[in-house]
């Protein structure tokens, strides 16, 4: 096969045959939770997805968590304040969850003003949510949730078509997505439990919420990402919707070219080349070991050698994954 | 002496951070081989490794303690160690069961907390753990006296920072106002027994139901009675981290967001007064010798023509640009560490050809770190 038909193909491992859990686009879901081991370029799919969701007219969020701003970042913008929505270039708009002001919404959402705003006063409440197990990822994806109802919380907000959670690395961002069951068996009765269960309703449905998993086609993301797949079965009951092989480097030379690379006299140039086939090589034997240990489609997405994720190279990403999905 | 040898002579703990992916499970590993290759006992505690790395240290599923790695795989691999390896996978919840037992004051403290749900959730799932545990494990390392050196490799984490913040959350709780709250005799674990009626613990109730509230109570009064060897155990793990025989070892890969963290990373540890041991600049893509005049890109193709066709020379060529491109940025993005760290020397790995999950693989790493050059 050669280097530019695999670019941006999607295949799955039962390709051609029916599949019947995934009669959709992955637009058409509620939620896209991108997730992938440190390093592999989550936060770049996560924005590239919301441009190309939003090229097919979705009103899409991009959110991330913990304070990170690199989305707006990459986009060129500066100035997100956390706990705001704000619309970046391409029609996306951003927003970034802090699990505090989560909180805060949280109680004025459930409580007579007075009270609210003495609960997130007291410093006995504030020392037991503190301490409370998961009740952090419970808000942050609590947040989420309410990013994806059709009727939201505060009348000056607009509803979405689309969330894309740009979820921390793999373990904790798994973390997020179970945080509602474990709540929900930890807190077993009370407001909460019931809001847990709503809220988990929304992230096992494989009808409403997808998991996009990013890899490097590389050993370590790529057991990874195969490890997670299982996780996610056995522990959220969710299937992998899609994964991603991010950064691949196009396989450029043919065999016989390769052959002739060997007979190459000894220089940087011949050594430059022959690394590159080397390392084509090395990756390709990657990403069909993704593909043939996972279930989902498998896109893989050529390595832009940008210095920086900038917003041209975020755009032409989303014209890749906008070709293919 | 190679820089990171001369930079490691004397210290005790070596511990390894930097963000995600770059490296830093092999790179930890690869110091302790060469720690242990001049003689001295080492042993390395790594955080999730991968599959063929941990095959390669002899890290099977067993224990929560260093075991001894096979030499013999090394005297293969051409290289002798004179010393001692040991190698261990942190396992938190372990961990963190084994200090309970230890500070519990008796056994039905200690059982209280083990079997207690909020303990069990708290000690496996939670963000943060990892790190706290790391430090405990760490702590109890050193003090037992069994080892010249401990190579520490840190928890993957977008923040670095969380692992140095650690040991300073865990005091803070203990000695801030959460557990006298809760621990006084009006305060919340009263009110639970007693049914108290207070207006945040009625709001609590209808939020969470009775039986979450519960456990919390008897997790925090079973606590209570740790409190003080808890706080003991926080200080000497922040004592060990400034002491000037602990050194940090900021890994990083060329790209922009690692390099910014370790210019972060850099900057806290110097603000905390911690020791900056060194720089490991992995993954670097390099052309030819330092110094060496490379051949001009535009001018390659029509060299090459002649020999390979006008097609695979154009290609070539290419290829041959694009990684002068990489190179150069990969030179830029070290000049930026040396400038922002004062880091003078940053010892740089470059990107191998070859798979590094393997001792083959960890005695490559191990020669660019050590080389002398």
């Amino acid at each position: 096969m050669s280097a530019p038909a695999t670019k941006g193909k999607v295949r799955g491992k039962r390709s051609g045959s029916s599949r019947a859990k995934a009669p959709r686009s992955l637009f058409d879901h509620e939620l896209l939770v991108v997730t992938g081991k440190g390093g592999v370029g989550k936060t770049t799919i996560a924005a590239a997805l919301g441009v190309a969701a939003a090229r097919r007219g979705l009103r899409t969020i991009v959110v991330e968590v913990a304070a990170r701003d690199d989305v707006t970042r990459a986009l060129g913008v500066e100035d997100s304040r956390r706990d705001r929505e704000v619309e970046l270039a391409f029609g996306v708009h951003h927003t970034s969850i802090d699990p505090d002001d989560a909180l805060r919404e949280y109680l004025t959402d459930q409580f007579p003003a007075p009270l609210a705003e003495l609960l997130s006063a007291s410093r006995t409440f504030g020392y037991l949510a503190a301490a409370t197990p998961g009740l952090r990822e419970m808000l942050t994806i609590g947040k989420v949730w309410e990013l994806a109802q059709q009727t939201r919380r505060r009348d000056r907000d607009k509803p979405y078509d689309l969330v894309i959670l740009d979820a921390p690395a793999t373990g904790h961002g798994l973390a997020i997505l179970t945080a509602p069951r474990t709540f929900a068996l930890a807190a077993r009765l009370g407001r909460i439990e019931r809001h847990a269960a709503i809220i988990g309703e929304l992230v096992s449905d494989p009808r409403r919420t997808a998991v996009v998993a990013v890899a490097r086609p590389e050993e370590l993301p790529v057991n990874e990402t195969l490890a997670l797949e299982r996780r996610l079965e056995d522990e959220v009951g969710l299937q992998l919707a899609l994964a991603v092989a991010n950064r691949v480097t196009p396989n450029r030379f043919s065999a016989p070219d390769a052959r002739a690379l060997q007979e190459l006299a000894p220089s940087v140039v011949a050594l430059a080349a022959r690394r590159r086939h080397a390392r084509a090589r090395a990756q390709r034997a990657q990403v069909a070991r993704l593909r043939r240990g996972l279930d989902c489609p498998v896109v893989s997405l050529h390595d832009l050698l940008h210095p920086a994720i900038d917003a041209h190279a975020i755009r032409s990403l989303a014209g890749e994954l906008g070709r293919v999905l | 002496m190679s820089v990171l040898a001369e930079r490691l002579s004397g210290k005790q703990v070596v511990i390894c951070a930097g963000s995600g992916g770059v490296g830093k499970t092999t790179t930890s590993a690869a110091i302790a081989m060469g720690l242990a290759a001049s003689g001295k006992r080492v042993a390395v505690v790594t955080i999730d490794p991968a599959r063929r790395l941990a095959d390669a240290l002899g890290l099977g599923e067993l224990g929560n303690d260093p075991a001894p790695v096979d030499l013999a795989r090394f005297a293969d691999a051409g290289v002798e160690i004179t010393g001692e390896l040991w190698a261990m996978t942190l396992d938190p919840k372990q961990t963190f069961d084994e200090l309970i037992e230890r500070l519990s004051p008796d056994q039905r403290t200690r059982d209280e907390i083990l079997s207690n749900r909020i303990y069990q959730q708290l000690s496996g799932a939670v963000a943060g753990s990892q790190e706290f545990t790391a430090v405990a494990k760490l702590y109890d390392l050193h003090a037992s006296g069994s080892f010249d050196v401990l190579v520490l490799d840190t928890p993957p984490s977008r923040n670095a920072l969380d692992f140095l913040d650690a040991p300073d959350r865990l005091t803070s709780f203990f000695e801030g106002r959460a557990l006298k709250v809760l621990l006084a005799p009006t305060g919340l674990a009263a009110r639970v027994v007693g049914r108290g009626t207070g207006v945040v613990f009625g709001v609590l109730q209808r939020l969470t139901g009775a039986d979450l509230l519960e456990d919390l109570s008897v997790f925090f009064r079973a606590l209570g009675g740790l409190v003080d060897g808890f706080r003991e155990r926080a200080e000497g793990v922040k004592r060990l981290l400034v002491d000037p025989a602990t050194t940090f070892v900021i890994v990083t890969s060329p790209e922009r967001e690692p390099v910014e963290e370790a210019i972060f990373f850099a900057g806290k540890l110097r603000e905390a007064k911690m020791q900056f041991g060194g720089l490991v600049v992995n993954r670097v893509h390099m052309l030819g010798e330092p110094g060496e005049k490379l051949p001009d890109p535009t001018l390659v193709a029509a060299e090459l023509a002649p020999q390979l066709g006008e097609s695979l020379a154009a290609k070539v060529a290419r290829t041959y640009g694009e990684a002068l491109g990489i190179a150069t940025r990969d030179v830029a993005a070290i000049e930026w560490l040396r400038e922002e760290t004062g880091e003078q020397d940053p010892i740089v790995v470059p990107e191998l050809d070859r798979d590094v999950h393997d001792v083959a693989g960890l005695v490559a790493i191990h020669a660019h770190l050590f080389s002398t050059r």
